[in-house]
This record gives C-alpha cells, structure tokens and sequence, in this order.
C-alpha cells in the first residue's frame, strides 16, 4: 500500500528542506555515499559487539537479533516539542487520576462519563487494587505513549502503554552510537541531551518509596536473561546502580519483601517490575507463575512496598478505554486535550460494526487487548481474501476489536537498499510520573517501518528505530 | 550483593579458567604425542588424561579407539560433555549474561566475543590451522578476560567471587595436571635425567607457564620432586596450589558472613599447610595419594562456598 500524501519530517510540498533539517541536510550532502555505508556496518557491529540485541534467544546462544538502526535522525523542532510535551503530562496526569478513581470512589462512573461495564468488566480491572492506597496515587510511573505526525503541528496518540513499556534503552543505546559516528553532528546542532534517563528514573522510583523510608532500596526485577528486553532490564539496572533482580532472587517475610544476599536478606523498597501483573504472586495471580514472588501483594497491600507501574495500570491502556481519555482530561483536569485522539470505532456498538464492516478495505482494525502490531488489520494494505478472513474473526468476537482510520503517518528520510527514501515513523516518548513532578526526556525512541509504504513500526514485524533529537531553542 | 549474582561471576571466572586448562591440559598431550615412541605409551597419555578429567566413561561411550582427533572432538567440540572447551566457553558467556549488569561492559564484550567466535571453529576448521593454534587462542582469550576483570572490575565483593571462582578452579586443575603426567611420567622406566625424561618434563612446565619460571627458580636440572615443589608450594608462582588457596583464602575472608567461618577456617589451614609444607614430606607419602586429598578438599571447600554465600541463604 502506498499512501499517497503523507508529511514528510525533512521535506515540504515543494521539496525544499524544512529549516529544522536545514544543518542536518547541508552535512548529509557533503557526506560519500562509501563512507554512509562504510558508516551503518559499522554501527551493526558495535550494536552486536555490545550485545544490545532483542528478541528470541535460541538454545545454541546465538539467536539474538538487532533492531536495524537507521543513521539519519528524526529531528523535532523546539517549539513543537514544547507542544507536545504538555500534552504528554497532561494526558499522563489524567490518567493516573483515572486508575486512582476506578480503584476508589468511581466518580468519572458514577457521573456516567464512561459506561461502568468498559472498566469493571474490563480483563484489565484488577478487584485486588480497590482500596488500596499506593504513594503519591501515581499508578503509572512509567508511561510510554505512542504519537504518530499527521501534519504540521498535528499529533495524534495512538496508545498509552502503561504496563511495562520498553524501548527506553534503545533511545538512549541510539544517541551514543550517533555520537560514537558523528560527533561532529553533535558540535554543529543543538541537541537536548537524553543521557539523564537513569537518573531522572532513579529519582522517580526513589520519590514513591513506601511512607517512612528514608533512604529506599530500589531493585529492577526482571523475568531473566531469556526474556526479549532482558538487555533493556540489566541495561536500566546498571545505569541506576540498583540489583537486578529475579523472582527467585526475593521473598517475603512478616509483608516485607527482601533479597537474598551473601551477607543474608536485604530489605527492599521499590520493585520497577518488568513483569506483567499476571506473573507478579503465584498466591493471588497466576498459580503456575515462577517469575514472581509469593506474597508479594500481601506486602504491597501492606504498603510495605512500591511496585511501579502499579498492579491495574492497563485497564486504562487498554483500546476500549482508549476512546475516553479525552474524557478524562476534561473530567479530571478540567482542561481540553491538548493532543488528539484518533478517532475510533468500537466494535462492540452496533452502529459502529456496521461501519465498520462496510468500511474494511480503508480502516486499521484492532484487537483491544492485541499488541506488537500482532491480530491486527491494516486494510489498503490487504488482500480481499485477507480482508474477508478478518470479517469473520470481527462478527464472531466484536467485542474484541476496535477500528481506526488508516492514518497518513509521517514518514522520514531513511537508508533502504535502494538509496535514501522516505519511510514512515512513529514515536514513543518515556513519561515519568513521580509524587513531586512528571518528567520528560526531550524526544524518545522514534520507530521507523522499513518496508516500503508499510506503516507498521514494531520491531517483530521488521521495525526498525532512529534516534530522535529535540532541537534546544 | 545477590547470591545469584554470586553464584554467576563465581561460575563465569570457573567455566573460563577450565577452558584454558583444557585447552592446556591438551596441549601438553599433543606435543607429547608428537615425539617419537611406542603407539601404546601415547594411548596411555590420552586415556590417563581422559581419566583424570572424569571422561573415560563417555569416551568409551562414543568411541572405538583412542585417537588425538577423538579426544579433541570430545574435549573441545562436544556438546553433551559438560567438560569440553565449548561448553565452558559457552557457560562462561551465559553466566556473564546474567549479569552483564553487574560486570564492566569490557567483560561482557570480552567474554561474548570469545563465545562468538568459538562457535566459528569445527573439527573441519581446525583440521586446517595447527591445533596449537587454536590452544593458544584459548589461553590468550582467558589471559584477556582475566586482564579485563582485573583491569576495569571495582575490587568489590562481586570481584572477589570472581577471583575465587578462578583460583579454586585453577588449584583443581595444577592438582590434575600434576596428577595425570606424574603418574605417567614416572613408571615410563627411563632414567632420571634421558633425553625423552627431559621433554616430558619440560612439556608439563610448559602446559602451566612454568618452564622458564622453572629454569628461573633451580638453574638445574628438572627433577620430579623440584617440579612438585614449584607447583605445589611456591606461592609466587600464578599457577601453584599455594598461590591459589592464598588467594582463595584471602578473598574468601574479605566476603566473610555469619556463616562462613568454618569454611575460611578450612581454606585457611589448607593456605598454611601449604605454606609451611615440605616437598620431602609430600614425596614420601606418594605424591598421587597427596594429590587425591587435595583434589578432596578443594571440593570440600567448593561446596561450603556455595552452600555459605550462593545458595540462597534462607528466611
């Protein structure tokens, strides 16, 4: 599929470089195409040397993939960064107040803002959280907020991945390795610097500690070294100075959670889990769990620890949800959105199915609990015998998925095997949500589809990234 | 610091140092083999050698006859054989993996870029290049991760484990080495001092990095009780037992826990018996029946590490 009229990050209508790209441009020109080449083999091998590498890991050891890296970077000018980071805080804000809310008195529900089933019935709403009060009320310290560009100045969020969102390690791995290849680049732009992450996550973690611990132990727990972002787990750890820790690695003894240590147990404070709720306690979840900790959430209930995210974040990033978080800001915040939601049509109502299917060929279609770009339709992109099979999975399950308007994402500049072409990207900024501030890196980890004309970004489905500079003002 | 993180630099530094023992204790085998003499005297270097490493079992198992190629294909290839080089290359890299967040990234890089690279060599491939070759790449890549840990790691408790796992590894296999060419060296029935005696023994100095520091020491001619005693007691050769229980016992103090003090206890009597031990006394008791109890306390004193500080130490 090829869409016809997307905005390109480098370029206008007229083909003339915008005035952000202008010095990035300029450099790119003067630069031999040998030593581009010359220039990406050598990032592949550093990316392997290093072993910052994803996915399966086969039994032989040696199943690691890259993510390919694209040298060209995707620069967002300083005053729409400004823009788009308020809208950022602002929707993270009212979603932390939204899953405060549905653990607690329920107003947005009672005021009949969303329908009370979206949330109770949700797969995603966790009963063991009500009540319960966690520090600061901030649910989602963690947030990684899918944006994709339409047009100039046009953001539209795609999703909010409030459970354990990655890719963060990517975005900081990317900006080294272009300092690494061109440091010249850096000397002639205003980058805004990514490299405070660890620390600014630290201070997050450190900011939610149970009440009445002064100098918290912070741990990163991980489901260990086969996990697809095991690199990304040991990665963040390491920056922070904290253990990595398994779920063997900790117990819990009269609700508090320790770690087993060569001078005994050490007590521990916040858990940044990388594990999914469902793993989280053998004794509450999933019985057959081996990666958690049993009685974790006895001691999480006692407020004797901090898990980040909180257990129930995704009842709030979930797809059917989706559709009310501009609710929400207005609900909570008492603000309009700042950043636009695509519009979406639910399944489940009726008036929308029938739209929906007779709209296939044009729509995206979505599972509401689908991720990693997996059980997804991506209709000018499919064929009718594609398109007919997905009509028959929507009327056996409508519930199950939502739709979308295929969207012209925007696409940039990018190395392919035939040249330089433009290829769509996405973008992921990392929001952190402690109980004094919310806080951004400029820029955040952009996504690139390197297939022509494909406008699926993730990195099981041939995705690659490109690091992301804000231009400082 | 964790007991699994423990556990994982203790084994990665073990799994390491093993590999270049094997790729020595071959070494010194092949070179051996490769000085004239009757087929059945090299037959009995190879099976003595296969023997002291607890193979000969699985040998049998999967071969008819002892030949160099069939030994290499089991000691260095083979996959079911948790002794083999690509198994321990292999083990130390997974351990480094597991906690690449707690060793430098020079480790890491080191430690997986041997790994990479051994999965590049095949029986085919060394049938090209001289065997030797590829022995000293394993030596030269165990100097290398050595010299990285030492040269980047904080000499903290997590170093300290690494240095253990490498000194207790390398005390079991001097003691092995010792063991298997002693046993096979002395009944050979040639006078002291014949010309083969000569090569033997130079050849076992070379397998440990001790002929020069041998010539070095003695500024004399190689006899088997001289060569015990540099191997055994001088505690200022790297690769003696002495030096490595020193530095076992050293390191092990510096990571002491409520519970260890009868393993310290023990490490620390080895330490000094070695000290003040007598190669006279050693040689009259039998250095083989000398060197099974060590081999005996050196597990003993594997065992208590892993139950004091790497088993999880329970609620």
């Amino acid at each position: 599929m090829t869409i016809k009229k997307f905005f390109n990050e480098m370029t206008d209508d007229a083909g003339s470089v915008r005035s952000h790209y202008s010095g990035y441009s300029a450099w790119l020109s003067e630069m031999p195409q040998e030593r581009i080449a010359h220039k990406r083999a050598e990032a592949d091998a550093l990316f392997h040397r290093f072993g910052i590498t994803f996915a399966v890991y086969g039994e032989d050891g040696g199943k690691e993939r890259l993510i390919p890296f694209d040298i060209i970077p995707r620069i967002i000018p300083a005053d729409e960064w400004k823009a788009l980071a308020a809208g950022l805080r602002q929707r993270v804000k009212a979603l932390n107040a939204f899953i405060h809310d549905v653990y607690h008195d329920q107003n947005i529900l009672k005021a009949g803002r969303i329908p009370k089933e979206y949330v109770l019935q949700n797969g995603q709403y966790r009963p063991e959280m009500k009540g319960i009060d966690v520090a600061g009320n901030i649910y989602a310290h963690i947030a990684g907020v899918d944006v994709v560009r339409a047009g100039q100045g046009e953001f539209y969020v795609l999703e909010d991945n409030l459970r354990v969102p990655s890719g963060v390690s990517y975005m900081l791995e990317n900006r080294k390795m272009m300092m690494r290849l061109f440091p010249r680049l850096f000397s002639r732009n205003k980058i805004a610097p990514v490299d405070r992450y660890p620390d600014m996550l630290l201070n997050t973690l450190r900011s939610v500690a149970p009440t009445g611990v002064t100098d918290p132990i912070v741990v990163v727990l991980t489901p260990g070294a086969y996990n697809s972002a095991y690199f990304e787990h040991a990665f963040l750890a390491q920056q922070m100075g904290v253990e990595l820790v398994e779920g063997q690695d900790l117990f819990v003894d009269d609700d508090q959670v320790f770690m087993r240590t060569t001078r005994g147990p050490q007590r521990v404070d916040v858990i940044y889990r990388r594990i999914d709720d469902d793993f989280l306690d053998p004794l509450v979840f999933r019985k057959d769990s081996v990666l958690g900790v049993a009685g974790l959430m006895r001691a999480y209930h006692a407020g004797r620890v901090t898990l980040c995210n909180a257990v129930g974040t995704g009842v709030a990033d979930d797809k059917s949800v989706y559709v009310f978080v501009p609710e929400m800001i207005r609900f909570y915040l008492g603000e309009e959105p700042i950043l636009n939601n695509v519009p979406t049509y639910q399944c489940r109502l009726k008036d929308d199915l029938g739209y929906v299917l007779d709209h296939l060929p044009e729509l995206v279609v979505k599972e509401v609990h689908g991720a990693g770009g997996y059980g997804m339709l991506v209709g000018p992109a499919s064929t009718k015998a594609e398109i007919e099979a997905f009509r028959a999975q929507i009327v056996a399950a409508p519930d199950k998925y939502i739709a979308q308007p295929t969207l012209a994402l925007s696409a940039c500049p990018t190395f392919v095997e035939s040249g330089i072409a433009p290829r769509h990207i996405d973008l992921r900024p990392f929001v952190l949500s402690g109980s004094e501030e919310i806080q951004l890196i400029p820029g955040g980890l952009t996504r690139v589809a390197l297939r022509e004309g494909s406008l699926v970004v993730n990195s099981s489905q041939g995705g690659g990234t490109k690091d992301t500079w804000v231009l400082e003002a | 610091m964790l007991s699994r993180t423990a556990d994982h630099l203790y084994w990665m530094a073990r799994y390491m140092e093993r590999a270049e023992n094997i790729a020595r204790l071959l070494d010194v085998n092949y070179r051996l083999s490769l000085m004239p003499q009757p087929a059945d005297q090299m037959e009995k270097a190879w099976a003595a050698t296969l023997r002291i490493m607890g193979l000969d079992e699985l040998y049998w198992e999967k071969y008819d006859e002892i030949t160099p190629e069939n030994v290499f294909d089991l000691l260095i290839f083979d996959r079911e054989n948790l002794s083999s080089v690509w198994h321990c290359l292999r083990a130390a890299r997974e351990n480094a993996h597991a906690v690449r967040g707690t060793i430098t990234s020079e480790m890491w890089e080191t430690t997986n870029g041997t790994w990479l690279k051994m999965r590049d060599f095949s029986p085919a491939a060394l049938s090209d290049i001289e065997i030797s070759e590829f022995f000293e790449w394993v030596k030269y890549r165990s100097h290398l991760s050595r010299g990285v840990t030492i040269g980047t790691m904080l000499q903290d408790e997590a170093w300290r484990f690494t240095r253990i796992g490498t000194f207790l590894e390398r005390a079991d296999n001097t003691s092995r080495i010792l063991d298997v060419k002693y046993q096979l060296l002395l009944p050979a029935g040639e006078s002291e001092g014949g010309a083969a005696d000569y090569y033997q023994w130079s050849a076992l100095l070379r397998s440990v990095s001790a002929f020069e520091v041998y010539r070095k020491v003695y500024r004399d001619l190689i006899t088997p009780a001289r060569v015990a005693e540099l191997l055994l007691l001088r505690s200022d050769m790297p690769r003696s037992l002495a030096r490595c229980m020193q530095e076992v016992y050293n390191n092990l103090q510096k990571v002491a826990n409520n519970r260890s003090a009868e393993t310290e206890r023990r490490a620390g009597e080895m330490d000094a018996s070695l000290r003040f031990g007598r190669v006279d006394d050693i040689m009259r008791g039998g250095l083989h029946n000398y060197l099974v109890k060590v081999l005996a306390r050196v597990q003993d004193i594997s065992n208590r590490i892993a139950n004091d500080f790497l088993v999880p130490v329970s609620a």
